[in-house]
């Protein structure tokens, strides 16, 4: 057994790793929240929701219509966001001019009602998806044993964050976007159709929720209250974060992940409430989140 | 006024005969939710700021009156009142650490907090984890009345209910609730003429936290068990919905949100429907923001205006 100062390495770079992929899935959620957040000054409850349709959405994909994982990492997160687009443009719109909190509580009544029907159909035991074949294998490392597909995970979820930073940060449709947040009304005045960027702002952001999904689908149990779960941390991340940059989100989801790992080997007891912990202290030292504009 | 006080009155006969025609329990059990949904209208209706933790305080009240019931020999009323000072004093540090930050940020940092908290009971030894506290005795009321008999504890909850909905009538039409509303219309304002606004929305924070662990100290009696469904972030969820099914900042309102959504769960749960009660709850909550945003009681005073008024 690999020891280093009384610590058992195996153990150790083991929960890192499991950190790193919830950290993954923090990153991608916080993200997707972060962008709809941006342009919609809106936070999107049913978030955690559209995770957990991307992950039986996957499922039912391979079980009915023989999809297999490689279709589905692309099918799925466009059918989601379409379901994201057509919440926007029939439900969220109606009531873009009422007080925010109001959408907050619509998104909140839609989660409810998708989680109640996965519950019912599927009940909430939760249901399994294989691990792709390519993907089955592992390597071993002088500490650890790597998964393939946990490698894959870690990998796939950098590149989309930072792809998504590139584009927001970097290029004429992400300026388009930030002009939108700053100033809507300049930008229709110049011709732009904002109503148009929302929709598909808030599609997109939707969709990474359902990419999400299919990638956690193989790793843990598909079932109805998957995102809910997962969405109330990730509410206590973007806390921590602010919501002042894409780059915070997706810094702060990764952290947040590895920060559990580790609790999860020092100090087990605490590695669910570890991240509302830092969140107290957060809110103490900097209330505005690592990130956040004094608001 | 005085036609509000007619109502009053009426309400009031009303719930003093109410218990010979219909089931105490359920009578006690729909009492105790509409205080949870007053406590709750306190902060969303009167400071326009939406807690999405208030099972926190529930739970908290719920848990520390079923523990002293079963390990401290106190009598009920005294239980209570160290279940609604518990969770007064847990909203005090929540109030302080929430009312930092507005709005959407508000209803995110409640209702992680409020998650800390159902993790700290799911582990903690004293509640009983997922089978949670079971066969809490009601004992004597003083020490004389028993209260294993529901007629006898419907009457309690029914004194219990009439202070906390004093109280916060008091607490809306006095000298501090008119800030309150001063910083929910405008908050800037309200700095300027030099009030501190993160106080009064912090005396206000913990005042609705203390009767919300009144309402559950209260709820632990009559059911004789506090279990993690109080503390889970569902529960946050449905007295928002009360609320708002009643009508947000309507001193009503949630009572008469609360009435509906009670009867509506003890109905559904009984019959075929009983899956159906998230769906059917989630459809609400989109109807009533789409559609129905004053909410029953807010919609009648609507209606008697243009009609009477």
């Amino acid at each position: 057994m690999a020891t280093f100062l009384g610590i058992n390495l195996f153990g150790l770079f083991g929960q890192l790793l499991v950190g790193l992929i919830n950290g993954s899935f923090y990153a991608l959620l916080s993200l997707g929240l972060a962008i709809i957040f941006g342009l919609l000054k809106i936070i999107n409850f049913a978030q955690g929701a559209m995770y957990m349709l991307g992950a039986f959405a996957a499922w039912l994909a391979l079980q009915y219509l023989g999809l297999n994982y490689w279709a589905a990492l692309v099918v799925v997160p466009l059918a989601v966001g379409l379901v994201g687009v057509l919440m926007e443009r029939f439900l969220i719109r109606p009531i873009a001019n009422e007080d925010h909190l109001y959408s907050l509580l619509l998104t909140f009544g839609v989660a409810l009602m998708l989680q109640g029907v996965f519950t019912h159909m599927y009940g909430s035991s939760g249901l399994s998806y294989s691990i792709p074949e390519a993907l089955s294998g592992g390597t071993k490392l002088p500490f650890m044993y790597l998964p393939d597909y946990r490698a894959w995970i870690i990998c796939a979820s950098v590149v989309v964050c930072g792809l998504t930073w590139w584009m927001i940060e970097k290029t004429k449709l992400g300026a388009y976007l930030r002009a939108g947040t700053e100033n809507p009304q300049l930008m229709q005045a110049f011709g732009i159709n904002v109503p148009l960027i929302v929709t598909l702002t808030f599609g997109f952001g939707v969709g990474l929720a359902g990419l999400a999904g299919v990638m956690a689908a193989p790793i843990y149990s598909v079932s109805p209250d998957m995102g809910s779960n997962l969405l109330i941390v990730v509410f206590a991340i973007v806390v921590i974060g602010g919501m002042g940059s894409i780059g915070g989100a997706i810094l702060t989801g990764l952290a947040m992940g590895v920060i559990e790992g580790l609790t999860k080997y020092f100090y087990p007891e605490a590695s669910n409430t570890v991240i509302f912990l830092v969140m107290v202290i957060v809110l103490l030292l900097k209330p505005a989140g690592l990130f956040g504009k004094e608001a | 006024m005085m036609k509000i006080n007619k109502l009053y009155v009426a309400l009031l006969l009303l719930a003093i005969v109410a218990p010979f025609f219909l089931y105490p329990v359920f009578l006690a059990k729909l009492l105790c939710f509409a205080l949870f949904a007053c406590a709750f209208n306190l902060m969303l209706g009167y400071v326009g700021l939406l807690s999405f933790g208030h099972a926190a305080f529930l739970g908290t009240g719920g848990y520390v009156t079923g523990w002293l019931m079963m390990n401290s020999g106190l009598t009920p009323e005294l239980a209570i009142l160290l279940g609604t000072v518990a969770a007064g004093a847990l909203g005090a540090i929540y109030g302080k650490l929430s009312v930092k930050r507005e709005g959407i940020y508000f209803a995110m940092v409640t209702l992680a907090l409020s998650q800390l908290v159902f993790f700290v009971y799911l582990q903690a030894p004293f509640t009983g984890g997922e089978d949670g506290m079971q066969g809490v005795s009601r004992g004597h009321l003083f020490g004389v009345i028993d209260l294993a008999d529901n007629i006898n504890m419907y009457y309690f909850v029914l004194a219990i209910f009439l202070f906390g909905f004093w109280l916060i009538h008091r607490t809306i039409h006095s000298p501090f609730g008119q800030v309150l509303k001063a910083i929910r219309e405008n908050e800037p304002r309200a700095t300027s003429l030099g009030y501190n606004v993160n106080d009064y929305k912090w005396v206000a924070f913990t005042l609705s936290a203390a009767l919300a662990g009144l309402a559950g100290s209260t709820k632990t009696l009559v059911f004789q068990l506090a279990s993690l469904t109080d503390v889970h972030w569902h529960m946050s969820g449905e007295v928002v919905l009360m609320t708002l099914v009643g009508g947000v900042g309507t001193i009503l309102g949630p009572v008469v949100g609360a009435g509906v959504i009670v009867t509506m769960q003890n109905y559904l749960s009984g019959g075929e429907l009983g899956n159906y009660v998230h769906i059917i709850m989630g459809f609400i909550f989109v109807l009533c923001v789409l559609a129905f945003r004053s909410g029953i009681v807010g919609e009648f005073q609507k209606m008697w205006k243009r009609n009477f008024g």
